[in-house]
């Protein structure tokens, strides 16, 4: 009964929204909250009379839920180098509370800005927001650096809406993953926020005696590590606010691939690529970033997240699955080889990633040039036979 | 000699509503009628008006582009009335039944005397035609054409789908008779699709080549058997029919009528009494609902055809030209409280992992018409090649096909694909692509430009 009023309330507050009423414009603007409480009503009008229980909504949200976990440790962790780096005794809840203080207020940003520009091109364009951006935008805070200033965010998310993704048409014509982007814009336009020895922990710039260096940074600039195989498994380590635990991100990667949301054959395809150059490397070992252990490799830094979370953006990613299989495999190859051969990024994965992205739809035509040049090739087979 | 194929891609869908394996005689209904939207891209010519008196088998109209084709009256009696719609578009040509059962008759007694033109002219002029169709494209067959082979699918694997080899047990001769008429056409074979799990009387059919094909829907769609036996290359025709016409073809040449038989499985779980029902072409479909103590005041939907690739009819619409099956299903247009959050609401059949649905894979659904979300841009990749069987990239083909990209579509497939085909992908895509609708529009594009 209680479902009933308040169905009765949401369609009293869209009549205005109705086609010929004054405020028709914005019918997607109204619609995008009413279909986040109900699944529509709407009937099948063509093709198919019955439709599955999936749509865009349930598989969005199949990611975030596979985000949390890294998240939230990812939130916990900011706390926990912060509070470890300076040395003061603290407990779970001290050390989640000061990440959260400071991981909430850019996931608000990015939500904000993200969708206010989503919206208004749904308007614009006249169609139904879509629910990429629900994605984008929590992935946006959680591969930056916890010091980034919000506005920082906030222009990072205006540059990757309008240029990656809007400019391109929208949502599913993108060609380079949105929330990579804004990674990399903020990466090229305030790179003193986003690399360097002094970035990669809570205050580490403000504080002398917290030291702000990833594993990464440190083996490129030649340092010994103290960090075990197993710190970089769970997670206690600096870097972007999520990227750090391999384990947690596991997690979620499990869940996308026995969803089937996250194309397995993408992420299997990255960790082989990234193993095997890995490996060469190790039997090279010309520095320390090449004798850097090979599952070393592929636990530090954001590799992990990388291949699980962006490199399954089936919109970005190869589209066929001998294509998926390639463009995995190159990832995991280019970041290991971008990370070892230059020092001034030494992560690689992002980057990677957006070159891949570039090199997606290449890898898609050939293999569908191989598919339409078999047919060629039986139609000219069946004209010698007769 | 029995050819046999394995389908991978694909999936039954555990659908409620069954008909019962009984045959049963429907009453005559009192009007009837032929519905040119029945065949696709014919633009009909009408040879009657409003107060004629016809016979079974009298040419109602013919096609405008080759008027050679006709197409017949299912029954005796007088046209009532010419429905049109928009620009004047003939939507039904009503006929009331005037029990007098008249039949057009046709000497076809000594058809093995015959010569293959002799008998091309036999089929044009009864009205049978229309059940050749040809692939590519799934439209009736040209009478200029000679097809490389011809293909009869004779299971069907569509939700709540016939089964052929029940519905025709007692005509098995006139089957067999069919098929020898059919072979005189192609110096190729025709070949008949068979489940693998049971291929009832067929087995017995001769003059044809087999195939036996184990696999998930839509192993049972013609196209798929045609594109793993003998693919269509540019310039071929393949010819098919539907195994009732198949019988109803060697009706004509033993009695020389027109034969209009029709008998369609009732399915669905909203109706009581779903069996299967001997009835004619044309029947009016509120006779049949009728008769199988249907609840008109239900809010259900009438689907002439299955559940996934049928034509929307109302009640007091008429049974279609082709199809076996007559499908209800409940009209779905209520809301869904956050029906939206991933492993919620797992009652509702889905392919996808995001709905616990598989844990009850065994059991049967019910279904009804929701939408279960809203049309939005193409995301997910991959899930479409899980339910089609072809060597063709379908969501590259759909693409084509939006892009009116001839060329393309071409290289891509589209002279082997059918919107039947696509019937799975419209129900699992996950952005609710109407994909049968952009094949549709890709072959008519591709009728009107390259022909």
């Amino acid at each position: 009964m209680k479902m009933n009023s308040l169905r009765r309330l949401i369609d009293n507050l869209k009549k205005p929204f109705a086609k010929g009423e004054k405020l028709e414009k914005f019918a997607p603007a109204i619609n995008a909250f009413d279909t986040l409480l109900f699944v529509p009503n709407h009937t099948t009008k063509s093709g198919s009379h019955i439709r599955d229980a999936v749509d865009l909504k349930r598989t969005m949200v199949t990611v975030i839920i596979a985000l949390i976990p890294a998240l939230i440790y990812g939130i916990y962790n900011t706390g926990y180098q912060y509070y470890y780096q300076l040395g003061e005794s603290f407990t779970f809840m001290d050390a989640f509370i000061h990440g959260a203080w400071k991981v909430v207020p850019m996931i608000a940003v990015s939500y904000i800005v993200g969708l206010t520009i989503e919206f208004g091109f749904a308007v614009y364009r006249g169609h139904e927001v879509n629910e990429g951006y629900l994605v984008t935008g929590l992935l946006i805070p959680m591969i930056m650096p916890v010091d980034i200033p919000l506005w920082m965010v906030a222009i990072s998310v205006a540059f990757s809406v309008f240029v990656a993704k809007e400019a391109f048409g929208g949502t599913g014509m993108n060609i380079l993953n949105p929330a990579l982007t804004a990674r990399a814009f903020a990466f090229f336009a305030y790179p003193t926020y986003m690399s360097g020895n002094k970035v990669w922990v809570s205050e580490a710039s403000n504080v002398d005696s917290i030291s702000g260096e990833t594993i990464l940074g440190s083996l490129a600039a030649g340092d010994q590590i103290s960090y075990s195989t197993f710190d970089m498994f769970f997670g206690s380590i600096p870097g972007s606010i999520a990227e750090t635990s391999a384990s947690w991100v596991l997690l979620g990667g499990l869940l996308l691939v026995l969803t089937g949301v996250g194309s397995w054959r993408i992420i299997v395809g990255g960790f082989l690529g990234g193993a095997l150059m890995a490996i060469i490397f190790n039997l090279w070992g010309a520095n320390e970033l090449m004798s850097f252990n090979w599952l070393n490799h592929l636990l530090a830094g954001g590799f992990a997240f990388g291949i699980i979370f962006m490199a399954t953006d089936p919109v970005s990613a190869a589209q066929t699955s001998k294509g998926k299989w390639i463009y995995g495999i190159l990832v995991g190859i280019f970041c290991i080889m971008i990370r070892v051969f230059n020092p001034a990024y030494p992560e690689g994965v992002m980057l990677a990633i957006l070159l891949m992205n570039v090199f997606a739809p290449t890898i898609d035509h050939f293999v569908i040039e191989n598919n339409i040049n078999k047919r060629k090739k039986r139609w000219v087979l069946a004209q010698v036979k007769s | 000699m029995l050819k046999k194929i394995k389908i991978h891609q694909g999936v039954n869908l555990n659908i409620d509503g069954e008909a019962e394996k009984i045959i049963v005689d429907l009453p005559r209904s009192r009007t009837y009628a032929v519905k040119p939207d029945d065949f696709f891209t014919i633009v009909p010519k009408l040879l009657v008006k409003e107060g004629d008196k016809v016979k079974n088998g009298t040419p109602l109209f013919f096609s405008k582009k080759n008027p050679r084709i006709n197409f017949v009256s299912p029954v005796s009696g007088i046209v009532t009335s010419i429905v049109r719609g928009p620009k004047r578009k003939i939507l039904e040509i009503i006929i009331t039944d005037d029990k007098k059962n008249d039949s057009v008759f046709f000497e076809t007694t000594s058809h093995e005397k015959l010569t293959l033109d002799e008998i091309k002219e036999l089929i044009l002029k009864s009205g049978f035609w229309p059940f050749i169709k040809q692939r590519p494209y799934d439209i009736i067959s040209s009478p200029e054409d000679t097809p490389k082979s011809i293909f009869i699918s004779c299971f069907s694997t569509v939700p709540l789908a016939v089964d052929y080899d029940f519905l025709l047990k007692n005509d098995k001769e006139d089957f067999q008779l069919g098929v020898n008429i059919l072979k005189r056409f192609t110096s190729g074979d025709i070949f008949l699709g068979l489940d693998s799990a049971f291929n009832g009387f067929f087995k017995d059919i001769e003059n044809v080549k087999k195939i036996s094909v184990d696999g998930p829907h839509p192993s049972g769609n013609v196209g798929i058997q045609i594109h793993k036996i003998d693919p269509i290359n540019y310039g071929d025709k393949v010819w098919t029919l539907n195994p009732e016409d198949v019988s109803n073809l060697g009706v004509f040449f033993r009695t020389g009528k027109f034969s209009s038989k029709r008998t369609i499985a009732l399915v669905g779980n909203s109706v009581k009494k779903r069996k299967y029902y001997k009835t004619t072409i044309g029947t009016s479909i509120s006779k049949i609902l009728e008769f199988s103590g249907f609840d008109f005041n239900k809010n259900n939907r009438i689907i002439n055809g299955d559940l996934l690739s049928g034509i929307t009819s109302g009640p007091d619409s008429y049974l279609g030209y082709y199809n076996n099956l007559l499908s209800v299903l409940d009209e779905g247009n209520s809301h869904r409280f956050m029906g939206w959050i991933p492993f919620v609401d797992n009652h509702i059949l889905s392919l996808s992992r995001t709905s616990l649905s598989w844990l009850f894979s065994k059991k049967k659904h019910s279904v009804n018409s929701n939408m279960n979300g809203e049309e939005r841009a193409i995301v997910v990749t991959g899930e479409m090649e899980k339910v089609f069987p072809m060597d063709i990239y379908p969501m590259e083909l759909i693409k084509a096909c939006l892009n009116e990209d001839i060329e393309k579509m071409e290289a891509l497939g589209i002279y082997e694909v059918a919107p039947e085909d696509f019937g799975l992908i419209d129900y699992a895509s996950t952005s609710k692509i109407e994909a049968q609708e952009i094949i549709k529009s890709g072959i008519e594009l591709m009728i009107n430009e390259v022909g």
